[in-house]
Order: structure tokens, then sequence, then C-alpha cells
């Protein structure tokens, strides 16, 4: 009965996420007296895959198969169940990004299994299995019991440390029963951002909003990022104006993000934007009107000119840098 | 063509949150309610778009009590057809999804979408759910639909970028931003909401696999700490010494 983590890849690269997920998954198995596999799908290198030992896992379960390599739903779930099933799995983690998305929840339907996603806690098995997550779009946690059999647990991005040690974990090559007509949804085509750092994993975020006065005025805020290693983000106005992707546009109805550290330039910070970020470590909050209400949810403030403290803070963060 | 479009009730965007009996309920004293946003801007204005370029019938479909009615005449009143509400209350998804599933499993639907999430539990579970319990095929977090003939074109998106993805009706599609141009109801959809059938029905056997302990409000903040903008070396500073982000 070990625990199952789903261990999702990116062009052969386990992704962040996953490996907090199955740090997490090795602290649940932990708490449970039993033992952690992670389960990659598609293909990835040996080394990859044997190096996830040192995030805990005993043992990962590797289907190679290539037309696993993209994310369908229905096979995956299939996939997923049938390791579980045959891991004896009572307890199912997921990384709560895109792909946790599109197949957690169909995972915990398959086998009538309870589903807390956004989860921000390890599971308290004092009493039942709780588990706590974000609600009202970060603006309340909600303690929730899982009372079936098997669980399902999505946790949040960014949430959870990673702390890789000096394992090895052993490799078994898994061959589930799937077959072509599986494959209802067809990836035809990816567009990637190439360069940008995904902002659900982005440690340090620099994000702006209509106090920057139009998209021509992006570039110190993208120097600034590029001094401190960050992605880019923006609030709602600027997304809906048109002078960001709306794949950036932070907030509410937008991505909600946990980074270490979230910069907001130039945003007043209305109450569906703070929905987006409170989840964040450390805000820095840079706005020329000292009446913003997003000096309230900042840990540090600077009253004053965007288009001067900016280009000040990333000479700074250069010159600590090169320090 | 049959769309049907699951409707959640959810506190306004600027609700403030509070709890009441003991933690355990949210306080809706003073709380406007609508629907939730990305069930509403998207999930329904696309079906209605599609209504209205290919012709289609759109059902709405909640689950809850009386008290989410004036939510789903305003999901009429945007140019739904017909709704239906399953009178029961509940917070597990397994539960909501397997009523929407029970709903639908005889209906024929071309195709179910939903919002990517809720803005009050967040749980983004339902369509998924619903896909599985009805064997289709789901794409998640769309953030764009054409139709030629039966066959979807749906964009789904995915760490730093997106996947144009093509899926065969019937399909369960979970919508976010980009789906569609939010409306506003007009006068004549609101008289015209009034007389479209609203059918309650009572809920089908189904499990509850979660159950809600208590709800907690985030530690307020410290209090800011307020640097002077000539002094970015002290920022850079303090973030590396003090809250160890840089």
């Amino acid at each position: 009965m070990s625990i199952l983590i789903f261990a999702d890849q990116a062009q052969g690269k386990i992704k962040k996420a996953a490996l907090e997920a199955i740090q997490y998954g090795a602290k649940v198995a932990e708490q449970l007296g039993t033992t952690a596999t992670a389960l990659v799908l598609g293909p990835v290198e040996a080394s990859e895959l044997v190096a996830l030992g040192n995030y805990g896992a005993q043992k990962v379960l590797h289907a190679a198969d290539t037309r696993l390599h993209e994310v369908e739903s229905i096979v995956y779930t299939k996939v997923i169940a049938e390791a579980a099933g045959k891991e004896g799995s009572m307890v199912i983690i997921f990384p709560h990004n895109f792909d946790g998305k599109a197949v957690a929840p169909r995972v915990a339907a398959r086998l009538k299994a309870g589903l807390v996603s956004g989860a921000i806690s390890y599971p308290d098995t004092a009493n039942g299995f709780v588990v706590k997550k974000n609600v009202f779009s970060g603006k309340a946690f909600a303690n929730i019991n899982i009372t079936s059999d098997i669980k399902v647990i999505a946790i949040i991005p960014n949430t959870f440390p990673v702390a890789p040690g000096t394992a090895t974990a052993a490799v078994e090559a898994f061959a589930p029963a799937i077959n072509d007509a599986d494959f209802k949804v067809k990836v035809v085509k990816t567009e990637t951002v190439s360069g940008d750092i995904p902002l659900t994993e982005a440690e340090i975020i620099v994000s702006g909003g209509r106090g920057l006065k139009g998209p021509e005025n992006w570039g110190i805020l993208e120097d600034l990022a590029k001094a401190l290693g960050a992605a880019t983000a923006s609030s709602r106005p600027v997304a809906d104006a048109g002078w960001r992707p709306h794949h950036e546009h932070v907030g509410q109805t937008g991505l909600t993000v946990r980074p270490n550290l979230y910069v907001a330039i130039g945003i007043s910070g209305a109450i569906q934007h703070l929905a987006g970020v409170n989840g964040s470590k450390v805000i820095v909050v840079i706005n020329k009107d000292p009446e913003a209400p997003f000096f309230k949810a900042a840990d540090y403030g600077i009253v004053g000119d965007a288009f001067e403290v900016v280009p000040a803070l990333t000479q700074a963060v250069k010159k600590f840098k090169e320090a | 063509m049959k769309i049907l479009v699951c409707i959640s009730k959810t506190p306004d965007t600027t609700a403030k949150i509070a709890f009441t009996d003991n933690n355990t309920k949210f306080n809706e004293a003073g709380v406007q309610f609508i629907i939730n946003p990305y069930d509403e801007w998207y999930a329904l204005v696309r079906a209605l778009e599609l209504k209205e370029t290919i012709g289609a019938d759109v059902h709405l479909i909640t689950v809850g009590g009386a008290d989410c009615d004036p939510v789903i005449r305003k999901a009429l009143a945007l140019g739904g057809d017909e709704a239906f509400r399953i009178n029961a209350d509940s917070a597990d998804s397994y539960y909501i999804a397997s009523q929407i599933a029970a709903h639908a499993k005889d209906k024929q639907y071309d195709i179910i979408l939903t919002g990517k999430e809720t803005i009050d539990y967040n749980g983004s579970g339902i369509g998924g759910m619903v896909a599985e319990l009805l064997e289709l095929p789901y794409v998640s977090i769309a953030a764009k639909f054409d139709l030629n003939g039966t066959v979807a074109t749906v964009n789904r998106e995915i760490e730093g970028g997106e996947e144009v993805c093509e899926v065969s009706l019937p399909v369960v599609v979970s919508c976010q931003k980009g789906m569609a141009e939010a409306r506003i109801p007009n006068m004549r959809g609101i008289m015209a909401a009034r007389t479209k059938p609203l059918t309650v029905a009572e809920p089908a056997a189904a499990d509850t696999l979660t159950t809600v302990v208590s709800f907690e409000l985030p530690p307020a903040k410290a209090g800011v700490k307020l640097i002077s903008p000539d002094n970015m070396d002290e920022l850079v500073k303090l973030l590396h010494e003090e809250a160890k982000v840089i």
C-alpha cells in the first residue's frame, strides 16, 4: 500500500511541481508508515528517473510508451488507476498544476476517491484524514476530511519545500494496458512562450498594473525581472486592455500564484488581485499612491514613482548580484 | 446540437469572507451572490455564441437549494433555453458531479461546459469528474473552442503556453478567459427568462466523499515596512538578509 505520486514531465524533464509532489508524498508515506512510488508517463531519461530518489521516492514506475508524451485525460486516468491498483495505493498525490487539474478529478471519480485539490497542508490523521486547502481564491482556508477509502490530494505548486537528498530510486518499467482507441483528444500543436518561466512555478514574479501607463513602458519591468531571474505578470486591467497576453493575468479570475517574492508595480491591489497573490511569501509594493490598498497586504512598500524607483531597484539588484 | 452548461452560485468577487457557527459555515449576511464568473463569462457565453452561429439548445444545470434560483434565472436571461436545478446542498465535488452525470446520462448532450473552477471552493474538479462518470473525453482549462462539424478544436492551457487539441463530440470542456466576451442580460432576455422552464429535480443517490470540518482566515500581515524610494540598496539588503528571498 504505497503512496502513489503522479510526477508529470514536459519534454522529458520532471516538472518542479512534480518534485514537490514527490517530496510531499514521501512525507505522507513516512507519516503513514509506508513507501512512496512516483509514476512517470512518457519518455524520460533513466538518470532523471533514478534521481527521483533524492526527493524521497523509493520506487519509480515508468511507462515509457511514447504515446503518453502528452496528457490525454482518459488514457492517463486508466494508467494511473492501473498503477494505483498494482501498488495497492490508498493515497494518490498530484501537483495542482495544469496536468494535475486535467487528470486528478477523473482519477478521483474513477476510483471513487475523495479529492482535495489546492492542498496546502500534510494530512492530519489524528481525527480522520483532514487536509487544509485554499478556498475563496486564497482569501480563506478550509479543513476537509476525506472519508472515502482511497484519497486523492492535489497540492499547490511552490507551497511545500524541496530539499533533495542523496538516495536513488528503484526504477521499474511499467506497461499499462492502453490502446490507440483510448486517445480521444489529440494534440495537434503546442505553443509555448519560449524562454519564459511558467508563472505558477516561478519563485520570483514581477507584476505590473495600470500605473505603468502603457505596454511601451514594460521595458523597465522586464529589466527588473531579468535582474532578479523572475517571471513577469500583470493585473487584470492590463490584460483586458491587451497590453500584456492574458496568460500573464494574475488574480481571482486569472492565475493564482505563490512565489517566494511578488513585486507589484503600479497595481492598486483590488481584492480580486490580492486573491491571486496573497499566498506569496513576501510582497513588495511600489506605488505612488500611499493610500493604495495593496500596501496593507505588503511586507515592504515603496511610495514613489515607478519610472524612477524600478530602474533604481534594478541597479541595486545588479550591484548585489555582482558583489 | 445540445449543450449543457454547469452553473454554480458563488459569492460576488468583492464579498467579505467571514464564517459563522464556530467557523463551519460561510457567513452569507450582506453577501451578494452571482453566477460563478468562469461559468458565466466563458462557459455560458461560449454556449450562447455557438447557439447563435450554428444553432443549439442550451441547457443549464445547477446543484443547490432554492436560493440558487435567482442565479439560474439570470443565466436564462442571458440566453439559456431551459434550466434544471438538482435540489441538494453539497460541497463535495464527487456528489455534485454525480448529480450532473445522472442528469446528462440520457440527454445526448454534444457538449458539456463548466467553468475552470468556482471562486468559492476552487475545486476545479467537476468537469473531469463528470467526464469520467459519463466516459467522455475531457479538455481542461480551455481558452478557445471552435467547431467544425462534429470535431472541436480546443486550446488547452499548459505550463507556459497552450496546446491545440482536436476531439470529436461529445466532449466535456472546462472554460477560462479567452473563450468568449462577457455579456450583460438585456431587458428582453430578463422578461423571457421568467417564463423559460426551470425544472427542479430531487437528487440521484450518490456518495459524499469529503466533508468540510472548518474554515480559517489567513493570519493578518504584520504591517508594511516602508522604504525610501532613494534607498533601493536597503530594500535589496532586507530582501536578502531579513526576508531571505533573493
